[in-house]
C-alpha cells in the first residue's frame, strides 16, 4: 500500500511541483490550499507524512503542527515542514512544535524526496 | 529651621513695634487718666503691647516649629 | 542688724559658688557634656545685658521721670525680632572665620587691618572701663548701705584705706575671670563654664529683683493699682505717669529704642555672649522671645518700686537708685535686703565678667599682639611656645581693666560722668554699627571708609558726649557747655551748629552716626576696594553660601606644613596644633602631616586657628612671615571668587545634570525600544522580501530539477512547467523592481520629473495598458471626466503607475467575465480626486488598514491574487509626496473604492529637500 502524504501550500506553482514529484515516487497525494483545510484533510485521510508549508492564510504551519502532534489519533502523522523564512528561531520553532523534519525553500528536489522517504523509514 | 515665612512675621513684628512704641501713636496713650484699675494708661498701654510682642515672638518661634 | 563681716562672707560665698558652677560647666565641657548647650541657658546668658545699672538705676530713673528708662529695654525686644537676620549672620561669619571679638569682626571684614581692629578696641575700652567702674560703685554703695556705721568693719568698707571690700570684690573678679576666661587657649574661644556662670547669675538677678518688686508691691502697699491711686494725690510724682513733661521726650525715647536696639547686638559683653559663646546657632531662635520675655519680667516692678520708695521717703529724702535696698531696710528686713543685695552684686559681676573677657581679647588680640609682633618681632621668632606669652598678655590685660575700672571708681566717684556713663557707652558701641552692619551686607566697604567713619563717629562721640560729662561733673569749665569752646557758640558740644530741640544724647547720636555714616561712605568711595578687601567682603556677606567647607582662600602661599604646624603650636600649644592639623589632615584625604602639601586651603586653615587665638589681623601678618606668599591682585581674587562660584555653579549644574541625564537615560531607553522596533520592522521587511523572493524560486528550481533529471516527462507537461518557470521569474522581476522602486522611495532617492500634468491623460494611459488584460479576463472599464480638470505639478509617469495599480488591483479581486472597473474622476478648484471601484468581494473593515502594508495582500485565500504585496504601498507613498492621500472604502459583498486625491497647488519647491539627498 502506498503511502499517504499531503501537500499543504498556498502558493499553486508549488503545490503543482510537489504534487508531480511526491506522484512520481509512488505516493498518494492529496492537496490543501490553507491551514485549516489541512488539518481536515489530515483527519479526514489520515495521511502518513504531511509537506508543511509555514506561512499559510487561516491558520499557520505552526498551529497546524501543534494541532497534530497534540491529537493522540494523529500521533503517528510525520511532518516535514517547509518555509521560505530561513531563520534559525523558525527552525527551532518548527522543531519545538512537534515537526519531524524541516527544509528550507528553495529546497532539492532530491533531498527533499529523500527526507520524505527517511522519515517515511523507506531508505534512501 | 527658621525661614521665610517665620522670618517675615519676626520682621512684621518688629516694624508693629517701632511703631505702637514710638510718637505719634504713643502720645495717644500718654495721659494719666483715665487709668485701669488705678494704673495709667501709658504703663497699661506699653506693658500690654510689650506682652504682646513677646507673646507673638514666642508663638511665631514656638508655633512655627511645629507646622 | 547686718554685720559687716557677714555681708562680706555672703558676697564672696556667692562668688564662691559663681566659681563652682564655671568649674562645673567647664569640666562638663571638658567631657563633651555641655551644660550650656541649651536655648534657655544662651537666652538667660544674653541678659548680662541688664547690669548694675538696670538693678539699682532704672528705679532711679524712674523716680525722675517716670517710665523714660523703659526704652533701653523695648529696643533690644524689637532688636530681638530681627536677630534671626543679624545676629545668625553674626554667628555665622564668626564661626567660619574663628572671630573672636567684635574688633577682630570689623578688622577682618575690612583687610584683616591691625590699625582698624585697634581702633575698635580703643574705643571698647574707653566706652567700657567707666562702665565697669559703675558696676563696682553699685557693689560698694549697696555695701555701704547694708553695713551699719558703727560696725567694725565700716571705715574698711567705706574705702578708708588702701585696701577696701570694693577692690576685693574687683580682685575676686578678676581672679574668676582669669581662671575661667583664659583656663586655655582655644582656636574658638569659648568659655563654657563662663556662660554656665553667667546663666546662674542672670535668674539670681531676676529673683532678687522680683522679690523686692513683690514685697514692695504687695507687702508694703496693696499691690500695683494701690501705689499709683496713692502716688495720683501727690501732684509731684503724678508728674510721673505720663512722658510729655520734657522737651523732646518723645525725641529721646525713640533715641533710646535705637540706641539700645544697637547696644543689644554690639557691645563687647553682648558680642561676647550672643556670637563668640553661642553653642549652636539654633538657641538663636528661642532666645528671640526669651530673652525679651526676661526684660518685661524684670521691669515689671521698677516703677512700683520706685513710687513706693519716694512715697516712703519724701521726694529728695533718699537717693532713689539705693530704693530696692532701703525701702527694706527701713522696715528691717535685713534678709531680704541681703537677698537684693546679692541678685545686684550678680548684675554687676555678671556685667564685669563678661565685659572684661571680651575688651581684653580685643586688647590682647588687635592692641598689644600686633605691637609684641612688631617690636619683638625677631626675638619671638626663636621662641618655640608662645601660648605662655598670649595667656600672660589676655591675664594682664584682665587686671589691668578691672583695675583701671576701679581707679576710675575712685576718682570720679559720684560725678557725673560715672552716673550717665551707661547710655554714653552705648552711645560709644553704637559708632560700631555703621561698620558692622556694612561689613554684613555691604561689599562695597573698605578698610578706608571703615577707619573714617569710625575716627569721624568716635571723635564726634567724644566731643558731644564725654566731653560734656566731663563737663558736668566738674573736671572741665562748665563754660564749655555754655559759651562753647574759646567762646565760640556755634561749637558748643550739646548745641553743635546751634542746633537745638533736640536733648542731648539725641543731639550727639545724631552727629556721631551723622558722620559715621558719611565718612564711612566717602572714605569707601574715596578708592576701589583692594583684593583682599573684595575678598573679605564677600566672604562675610555671602557667608550662607560660603562658609567654611568651600575654602576659598584670598591670597596664596606655598610652603611647609611642617612650619605652619609649628607656627600654630607657638599660639597654640604645639600637641593642640599638632592635634588640629592631624584632624584637618583626615578630613582633606591624607594620613599624616607629612603627606600633606601645603596648599592654600592649608594655609588659610592655619591662618583661621590663629586667628582665633591671636585676631585675623596677627594671624595673616604671622603666617604671611612663615609662608612665602605670592602677590595676589584683585583680578585674582576676582578670579579665585568666580572659581568659588563656579564650583557652586558647577555643583548646582552637577545636580541638574544627574537630572538631566535621568531624563536622556529614559528618553535613550525609549529610543532604544524605538530603535528595536524598527529593526524588527527592517528585520520583518527583510525577512518578508526573502520569503516573497523564495517562493517564486522554489517553484523554478523544483520545475526545473525536475525537467533536467527526468527526461521521461511528457511534453505536455514539460511546456506546462516551463510556462510556470517563465511566470514565476517575470513575478521574480516585477518583486525586484518594486523592492528597489520602494526603497528608492522610502529613502527620498527618486528623481521626481515633475511637470504639468492633466490627469484625464494620467489615467486615460492607464486604462489604455490594462485594457487588452482586462478584454482577456472578460472584464470591463468604464471611465468618467469632469469637464475642467486643473493641471497638476507632478511626476506623470509615477501617477500613470499609481492609476494602473489601482487598476490590476480592482482587475485582480473583480470577478472575470462579469467584472467591471469604474474609473471616476471630480475636480474642484482645490484637488482633483480619482476613485477606482471594482464589483469584487470588497474588504472587511479589519484589513482596510492592512492592505497598505508592505507584502499584506488581501482577498480571497483560494484564489491568491499575483501580486507583490507592495504595489499599495508604492502608490500611497507616491500620491503622499504629491501631498494628497490614499484610501479604500467598501464592504464586504460590494465591492471595493480605492481613492485618490491631489491638491491642485502643490509645488516641489515645497519639498524639494526630497530631491537632494
Amino acid at each position: 500500500m502506498a503511502n499517504k502524504i499531503l501537500i499543504a501550500d498556498d502558493e499553486q506553482n508549488i503545490v503543482i511541483s510537489l504534487e508531480f514529484l511526491m506522484k512520481r515516487e509512488g505516493f498518494e497525494v492529496t492537496v490543501a490550499g490553507d491551514g485549516e483545510e489541512a488539518i481536515t484533510r489530515i483527519r479526514e485521510i489520515r495521511p502518513d507524512l504531511v509537506l508543511l508549508d509555514v506561512m499559510m492564510p487561516r491558520k499557520s504551519g505552526f498551529e497546524v503542527c501543534q494541532e497534530v502532534k497534540a491529537d493522540a489519533e494523529l500521533q503517528a502523522t510525520k511532518i516535514l515542514m517547509l518555509t521560505a523564512k530561513g531563520r534559525d528561531t523558525e527552525v527551532a520553532k518548527g522543531l519545538a512544535m512537534g515537526a519531524d523534519g524541516y527544509m528550507t525553500k528553495p529546497f532539492s528536489t532530491k533531498e527533499l524526496v529523500a527526507k520524505v522517504r527517511s522519515l517515511l523509514g523507506m531508505g534512501a | 529651621m527658621q525661614k521665610g515665612l517665620s522670618g517675615q512675621r519676626l520682621v512684621t513684628l518688629f516694624l508693629a513695634g517701632m511703631v505702637l512704641f514710638n510718637f505719634p501713636l504713643l502720645s495717644l496713650f500718654d495721659r494719666s487718666a483715665p487709668d485701669i484699675g488705678g494704673v495709667p494708661m501709658l504703663y497699661v498701654y506699653v506693658f500690654l503691647v510689650w506682652t504682646m510682642l513677646v507673646g507673638g515672638m514666642a508663638l511665631i518661634i514656638e508655633g512655627g516649629g511645629r507646622s | 542688724m547686718l554685720s559687716g563681716l557677714s555681708i562680706v562672707l555672703a558676697s564672696l560665698a556667692y562668688l564662691g559658688l559663681l566659681f563652682a558652677i564655671a568649674h562645673f560647666g567647664d569640666r562638663r565641657a571638658d567631657q563633651g557634656r555641655s551644660i550650656i548647650d541649651n536655648a534657655y541657658v544662651y537666652g538667660l546668658s544674653l541678659a548680662v545685658y541688664c547690669t548694675a545699672w538696670t538693678y539699682f538705676g532704672s528705679v532711679g530713673r524712674a523716680a525722675s521721670s517716670g517710665i523714660s528708662f523703659l526704652p533701653v529695654y523695648l529696643g533690644p525686644t524689637l532688636g530681638m525680632a530681627l536677630a534671626w537676620l543679624i545676629l545668625l549672620k553674626m554667628v555665622r561669619i564668626s564661626k567660619a572665620y574663628r572671630i573672636t571679638s567684635i574688633a577682630d569682626f570689623i578688622a577682618s571684614r575690612y583687610g584683616k587691618s591691625h590699625v582698624l581692629g585697634g581702633l575698635v578696641s580703643v574705643i571698647a575700652l574707653i566706652g567700657t572701663v567707666p562702665y565697669i567702674a559703675l558696676q563696682l560703685k553699685a557693689v560698694s554703695s549697696g555695701i555701704d548701705l547694708l553695713v551699719p556705721a558703727d560696725d567694725a568693719l565700716a571705715h574698711v568698707a567705706n574705702g578708708g584705706g588702701w585696701f577696701d571690700t570694693t577692690l576685693l570684690i574687683a580682685l575676686a573678679l578678676a581672679a574668676f575671670t582669669i581662671l575661667f576666661g583664659t583656663r586655655h587657649l582655644d582656636a574658638a574661644e569659648r568659655h563654657e563654664g563662663m556662660v554656665a556662670a553667667i546663666a546662674f547669675e542672670s535668674l539670681v538677678k531676676l529673683g532678687g529683683f522680683l522679690a523686692i518688686g513683690i514685697y514692695v508691691t504687695y507687702f508694703l502697699y496693696d499691690g500695683v493699682g494701690d501705689i499709683f491711686r496713692r502716688a495720683a494725690e501727690d501732684p509731684a510724682l503724678r508728674r510721673l505717669f505720663t512722658l510729655a513733661h520734657g522737651n523732646g521726650a518723645y525725641g529721646n525715647w525713640f533715641t533710646l529704642t535705637v540706641l539700645s536696639m544697637f547696644s543689644v547686638f554690639l557691645l563687647p559683653r553682648q558680642f561676647q555672649v550672643a556670637v563668640v559663646e553661642n553653642v549652636n546657632e539654633h538657641h538663636i531662635r528661642r532666645a528671640i522671645w526669651v530673652f525679651p520675655a526676661y526684660l518685661l519680667l524684670i521691669n515689671l516692678f521698677v516703677v512700683p518700686i520706685a513710687l513706693g520708695g519716694l512715697m516712703h521717703f519724701g521726694v529728695g529724702g533718699v537717693d532713689p537708685d539705693t530704693f530696692v535696698l532701703t525701702l527694706p531696710l527701713s522696715h528691717d528686713h535685713q534678709a531680704l535686703a541681703l537677698l537684693v543685695f546679692i541678685g545686684g552684686l550678680s548684675a554687676a559681676t555678671g556685667m564685669v565678667i563678661v565685659e572684661t573677657i571680651a575688651v581684653s581679647t580685643m586688647v590682647c588680640n588687635d592692641l598689644v599682639m600686633p605691637l609684641v609682633l612688631r617690636i619683638g618681632g625677631l626675638g619671638l621668632a626663636r621662641e618655640r611656645d608662645l601660648t605662655g606669652l598670649l595667656l600672660t598678655i589676655r591675664r594682664g590685660a584682665i587686671l589691668l581693666i578691672l583695675l583701671l575700672g576701679y581707679v576710675y571708681y575712685q576718682v570720679a566717684g559720684e560725678a557725673y560722668a560715672l552716673v550717665g556713663i551707661g547710655l554714653i557707652s552705648f552711645a560709644a558701641v553704637a559708632q560700631f554699627a555703621p561698620a558692622l552692619l556694612g561689613a554684613m551686607y555691604w561689599r562695597g566697604g573698605t578698610h578706608l571708609g571703615a577707619l573714617w567713619g569710625l575716627s569721624a563717629g568716635f571723635l564726634v562721640w567724644g566731643y558731644t558726649l564725654l566731653l560734656p560729662s566731663f563737663a558736668k561733673s566738674g573736671w572741665l569749665d562748665a563754660s564749655l557747655l555754655t559759651e562753647g569752646p574759646w567762646g565760640i557758640g556755634w561749637l558748643r558740644p550739646e548745641h553743635l551748629f546751634g542746633m537745638t530741640g533736640l536733648d542731648n544724647l539725641s543731639h550727639a547720636l545724631f552727629w556721631s552716626l551723622f558722620a559715621n555714616c558719611g565718612a564711612f561712605l566717602a572714605g569707601s568711595a574715596f578708592r576701589p576696594p583692594n583684593a583682599v578687601e573684595a575678598g573679605q567682603a564677600t566672604m562675610f556677606v555671602d557667608v550662607a553660601r560660603r562658609t567654611a567647607g568651600v575654602g576659598t582662600s584670598f591670597w596664596r602661599g606655598t610652603g611647609q606644613v611642617r612650619d605652619l604646624v609649628t607656627l600654630v603650636g607657638r599660639f597654640l600649644g604645639p600637641q593642640r596644633a599638632e592635634d588640629a592639623f592631624l584632624r584637618y589632615a583626615r578630613l582633606r584625604g591624607w594620613n599624616n602631616l607629612d603627606e600633606m602639601e601645603a596648599d592654600p586651603s592649608v594655609v588659610q586653615f592655619a591662618e583661621i586657628q590663629l586667628a582665633g587665638a591671636i585676631g585675623s589681623a596677627s594671624a595673616r601678618a604671622m603666617v604671611a612671615s612663615t609662608v612665602k606668599e605670592e602677590v595676589i591682585g584683585i583680578d585674582e581674587v576676582m578670579e579665585i571668587l568666580d572659581e568659588a562660584s563656579q564650583v557652586r555653579a558647577y555643583s548646582h549644574q552637577l545636580e541638574e545634570k544627574s537630572r538631566a541625564l535621568e531624563a536622556a537615560t529614559a528618553e535613550l531607553r525609549a529610543a532604544n525600544e524605538r530603535m528595536k522596533e524598527l529593526d524588527r520592522l527592517k528585520d520583518d521587511f527583510m525577512s518578508s522580501v526573502s520569503h516573497e523572493l523564495r517562493t517564486p524560486l522554489t517553484s523554478i528550481r523544483a520545475f526545473s530539477e525536475m525537467l533536467c533529471e527526468d527526461p521521461k516527462i511528457d511534453l505536455e507537461d514539460r511546456k506546462r512547467f516551463l510556462g510556470i518557470i517563465v511566470s514565476e521569474t517575470v513575478r521574480l522581476t516585477r518583486l525586484v523592481n518594486q523592492v528597489l522602486d520602494m526603497a528608492k522611495i522610502e529613502s527620498g532617492h527618486v528623481e521626481w520629473q515633475n511637470a504639468e500634468v492633466d490627469l484625464r491623460e494620467v489615467v486615460t494611459q492607464a486604462v489604455d495598458s490594462v485594457s487588452q488584460m482586462l478584454k482577456d479576463r472578460g472584464q470591463e472599464v468604464r471611465v468618467q471626466f469632469p469637464e475642467i480638470v486643473p493641471l497638476l505639478w507632478a511626476d506623470r509617469d509615477r501617477l500613470v503607475q499609481v492609476v494602473l495599480n489601482l487598476l490590476s488591483n480592482g482587475s485582480k479581486f473583480a470577478p472575470k467575465e462579469a467584472g467591471v472597473l469604474e474609473v471616476r474622476m471630480t475636480a474642484d478648484g482645490e484637488r482633483v480626486r480619482v476613485d477606482v471601484k471594482d464589483n469584487g468581494p470588497g474588504i472587511a473593515a479589519a484589513e482596510q488598514g492592512l492592505i497598505f502594508e508592505k507584502f499584506r495582500q488581501g482577498g480571497d485565500i483560494r484564489d491568491k491574487p499575483q501580486g507583490t504585496g507592495l504595489g499599495l504601498p508604492i502608490s500611497r507613498q507616491i500620491v503622499e509626496h504629491f501631498g494628497g492621500r490614499l484610501w479604500v472604502t467598501s464592504e464586504v459583498g460590494a465591492g471595493a473604492t480605492f481613492s485618490f486625491e491631489l491638491p491642485v497647488g502643490w509645488r516641489d519647491d515645497a519639498t524639494a529637500g526630497d530631491n537632494q539627498t
